[in-house]
């Protein structure tokens, strides 16, 4: 379901812009509101809809499973730390969803900057940065040669 | 500080001068109007306004909606409420205050102090000042540094949309005013009557250009941050969801992302 955006309840604030990963939330240059400028482009990551701090943004359902008068809205409250959807029916149905935006405070989790600058040694590693502490675990799981069916190395 | 349309009042009679800002007033009603008849704006208020009526879950009365008014008022038009980030917030309320004044004062000076043999209390022409001198500072701040499409999009800083032409016009008016002030207080020369002829220019598009700007939005959002507040308070909240029964916990100390 791609997003769109109520342009009346839009105040321009640019968020979602900065948010989107596939880069199609745009300004409109006559009303300076922000529009998902290629909809079927939209990988429907919601991060706009979360973003948005009017929520002035919204799904828009498919024609074949979610025809018109069904509304698919969320509500992001960063104070609360939950994220609630509230998905209406056509015929009237109703369903509605609270999920934790994350498990940890805000601010909990180091920044790329936070971290110790890797050796150059580390270029010829195979992890990547802050593996494995960053991961949680002591070492990342190998596979010894040994293991490998005969004849692929 | 000179009663600036006094000092003018030697070459142009006052009477000339009411007609015009009698002109521009007429020019923003109808211009509004027509604003209104186009885009269809009133038509899908009221319609959004019944199907939120439809979809109330409880009856708001009248002494509720004279408290939601009075906290429109003051949250969402005299303290700029809607915006989120601070810094359009500040820029919004400059300008905002500026332009009150700057109209308020103007129409009291034409229509009443418009002469020299009576330029009225000094604090008149100080607050006129005043005004622009805020409309300047709040619109360059916001013009230059707080442009949507400058800071999320990364568009060049002097690049004009038609979006620039209410804010610039705007700007325009209260700088050329600023200059031209002084100028014809100091007396009827040249640069006077250029600054002047720029400050009817400015101003005739300001209000002259109401159905392609955005001026009107200092009449509609009023309105349409009301409703919002009487469907949150009536159970339709425009179909979203109610908000969750938790406790607010973590804060919100985090900064927001800018990807660039």
């Amino acid at each position: 379901m791609p997003t769109f955006v109520y342009m009346t309840n839009c105040d321009g604030c640019g968020y979602c812009v900065d948010i989107c990963p596939s880069d199609i939330m745009h300004i409109d240059t006559q009303y300076r509101r922000a529009y998902n400028a290629e909809p079927n482009m939209c990988w429907e990551c919601y991060s706009c809809v979360k973003a948005c701090p009017q929520q002035a943004i919204d799904c828009r359902g498919y024609a074949d499973f979610a025809p018109l008068g069904h509304s698919v809205r969320v509500l992001r409250e960063e104070e609360k730390a939950t994220v609630s959807w509230r998905i209406k029916f056509r015929d009237g149905r109703e369903k509605n969803f609270v999920s934790p935006i994350r498990t940890t405070p805000w601010g909990s989790i180091k920044g790329p900057a936070e971290y110790a600058p890797p050796r150059a040694g580390a270029l010829a590693s195979q992890e990547l940065a802050h593996e494995p502490e960053g991961l949680n675990i002591e070492a990342l799981p190998t596979l010894a040669g040994s293991r490998f069916k005969k004849g692929l190395v | 500080m000179h009663n600036p349309f006094a000092a003018i009042s030697g070459s142009i009679p006052p009477l000339a001068m009411q007609i015009y800002v009698a002109a521009m007033f007429l020019l923003v009603v109808a211009g509004t109007l027509i604003d209104l008849a186009h885009k269809g704006s009133a038509r899908y208020f009221f319609k959004h306004r019944r199907r939120a009526n439809r979809g109330a879950t409880r009856r708001v009365g009248a002494g509720e909606t004279a408290a939601l008014a009075a906290q429109t008022l003051v949250v969402s038009v005299l303290a700029a409420g809607e915006f989120c980030s601070f810094w359009r917030r500040a820029t919004h309320l400059l300008t905002m205050y500026g332009f009150v004044l700057y109209v308020i004062t103007t129409a009291v000076l034409v229509f009443v102090y418009p002469t020299a043999a009576a330029p009225g209390p000094a604090i008149l022409p100080a607050l006129w000042y005043a005004g622009a001198a805020l409309v300047c500072a709040g619109g360059l701040w916001y013009w230059l540094l707080q442009r949507v499409d400058v800071v999320a999009e990364g568009n060049p800083r002097f690049r004009l949309v038609r979006a620039d032409l209410f804010s610039l016009s705007l700007l325009a008016s209260a700088a050329c005013g600023l200059i031209w002030a002084p100028l014809q207080a100091a007396g009827d020369g040249l640069w006077a009557k250029v600054f002047f002829g720029l400050y009817l220019f400015s101003n005739t598009i300001l209000f002259g250009s109401v159905p392609w700007s955005k001026f009107a939005h200092m009449f509609y959002k009023p309105a349409a941050a009301l409703q919002r507040r009487i469907e949150e308070a009536n159970g339709f909240r425009a179909n979203l969801p109610a908000p969750a029964d938790r406790p607010a916990t973590f804060g919100s100390a985090r900064r927001r992302p800018r990807n660039y």
